[in-house]
């Protein structure tokens, strides 16, 4: 990786805790989560449902208050959304009144600065939607629509881009193609981005480490380095090492969940017992 | 902007789940569809048919005019007196269209300012169904008594009456709160009334042309309505004074005004719901 210029890592969560208050009593969702993401870096989280992940990835965007702990950017403490800061909702999150072009406005529209019309310009070049400027976003696919929301992403510039179970919603194959054009773009802009996923594949893919969580409370269990020279290909992923990792990591996700879910089976029988 | 720290969920349905308020965007934004020249041919045909099936029928029969018109004497009626019933087409729109704008106007303020206070609104929304369900003509004797025979009280019975209707629809509008599309808004740092503004008016715009529709055509009946119960001027007035005087051609004719307004209301929302809100069709 680049050389470090600067003593703090991009974005630095430090004992990162969040308590829901729900009618139903408080949930701890992420309990004392720490990861220093180093500028230029991609870090995946993975973990099972209710792992928090996705709770981790809004703290780190300023959307979350965090109940304690602190996330920093540059040394600098996040208090709130950060213009440095970008993020790639699931399901791509267009705003379906406007067109395409004045969806990928938007955020200058509310920061109340000028578009970067070339940057913009390049973008849409680079994920092949020119022309598709003044459709509507329910004229194109999902595929489409979720570059429309990677390019909104990036059209102001962010040096970390978070992604929320990007590509979630879409099929296998278009799910292939966005890994590879996220990797393209980082490889042109060498952009921070923090992904949460589900697809291990995708994670492994991706990028430079991969944090794995476990659930309830939602904890960092394990962080995996991924050792493979960009660009990567397809080819890497039959590799004994990919499968290696996936088994890991496969068994780190599933192996708390049937470990809990038998210690919760224990629970019941000794009470029933007594 | 209670809830923006809570858990996101995004499978919470956009449109607010069933809770559709009184009529459906669908059945305004998608309306009937273009036709072509064979179905609007076909339906002229139809047309035709029944108005002169109606005065083929009639002149057989030899109904009498009191009883029944037929459609020439209607016809012949509009174009002989329409000087005469004009002015009061006049009237009936300065009291439906001032009353309209001022409950409208209230309605609508009202629904953007309390669906920012989730316990406001469900203070007020009991009352504000008692209003939309309680017809507001049974006021305008009342209102008769306090200001007279003039415009005021039609156009408060006017504002009274589409009022509220304005509000539940636009109010069911408000609350279709989509949390992703607020902390997309407030990802890039937008102030709650960035957050009004750009993402929750437009969303409610589909619902607020409903509430508008529906709110003039009550505003429409309303102002009628009025006109009848007491006052020497209006539609609603010539319809009373024609029918005790037996001009039966001349009734009709102001019928036929009447049903044409509430087409041309229908029409205006429709085109207005088409051109601002139809991407939610």
């Amino acid at each position: 990786m680049a050389a470090r210029d600067s003593q703090f890592p991009k974005l630095d969560v430090r004992e990162a805790t969040k308590v829901y208050h729900t009618r139903s009593g408080d949930l701890l969702a992420i309990d004392r989560c720490s990861l220093a993401v180093e500028e230029g870096e991609i870090v995946s989280i993975v973990g099972p449902s209710g792992s928090g992940k996705t709770t981790l990835l809004w703290s780190m965007s300023g959307l979350h208050h965090l109940t304690s702990g602190e996330i920093a950017l540059d040394g600098q403490r996040v208090d709130g959304p950060h213009p440095d800061i970008s993020m790639v909702f699931q399901d791509a999150n267009l705003l379906p009144w406007r067109t395409i072009v004045a969806n990928i406005r938007f955020p200058f529209e509310i920061k109340g600065a000028k578009p970067d019309t070339a940057w913009i310009d390049q973008l849409m070049h680079r994920v092949g939607l020119e022309g598709f400027g003044q459709r509507m976003p329910r004229e194109l696919s999902g595929g489409m629509q979720q570059r429309v929301a990677l390019v909104r992403a990036l059209s102001f510039k962010p040096s970390v881009l978070l992604m929320d179970e990007p590509f979630g919603a879409l099929d296998a194959f278009t799910r292939e193609e966005m890994n590879h054009l996220i990797e393209e773009i980082y490889l042109d802009t060498r952009t921070t981005i923090v992904l949460v996923t589900h697809s291990i594949d995708e994670a492994i893919f991706l990028s430079d480490r991969i944090v794995v969580m476990s659930a309830r409370p939602g904890r960092i269990a394990n962080i995996h380095r991924v050792p493979f020279e960009r660009p990567r290909s397809l080819e890497i992923m039959g590799t004994k090492e990919v499968f290696d990792l996936t088994h890991t990591i496969k068994s780190e996700i599933v192996g708390d969940q049937i470990s809990k879910a038998r210690n919760r089976k224990n629970a019941a029988n000794l009470s029933k017992a007594s | 902007m209670a809830s923006s720290d809570a858990i996101p969920d995004f499978k919470q349905s956009p449109d607010g789940g069933g809770e559709v308020g009184v009529a459906n965007m669908s059945g305004l934004a998608a309306g009937p569809g273009i036709k072509s020249a064979r179905e609007v041919a076909i339906i002229a045909l139809v047309a035709v048919l029944v108005i002169g099936g109606a005065e083929l029928l009639l002149l057989a029969f030899g109904v009498p005019q009191y009883v029944l018109p037929r459609p020439s004497e209607i016809a012949w009626a509009l174009v002989t007196d329409f000087h005469l019933i004009a002015p009061h087409l006049g009237h009936t729109l300065v009291e439906l269209i001032s009353g309209f704008t001022i409950g409208a106007t209230v309605g609508l303020i009202l629904a953007a300012v309390i669906t920012q206070f989730p316990f406001a609104e469900k203070i007020i929304t009991p009352y504000i169904l008692l209003l939309v369900t309680t017809p507001m003509l049974a006021l305008v004797p009342l209102l008769i008594l306090r200001f007279g025979f003039g415009y005021e009280p039609r156009i408060i019975a006017v504002a009274l009456a589409s009022g509220p209707m304005v509000m539940i629809n636009a109010t069911t509008g408000f609350r279709r709160v989509d949390s992703a599309k607020i902390a997309l808004a407030r990802s890039y740092g937008a102030s709650t009334l960035q957050i009004f503004w750009k993402i929750r008016a437009p969303m409610a715009l589909p619902m607020i042309f409903v509430g508008l529709m529906v709110g003039s055509i009550f505003g429409l009946l309303t102002a009628v309505g009025a006109e009848m119960v007491g006052g020497g001027f209006g539609l609603g007035n010539r319809l009373t004074s024609y029918s005790s005087m037996i001009q039966m051609p001349q009734f009709f004719a102001v019928v036929l005004i009447l049903s044409f307004l509430g087409i041309l209301i229908y029409m205006i929302f429709f085109l207005l719901a088409k051109r601002y809100a139809s991407w939610e069709a």
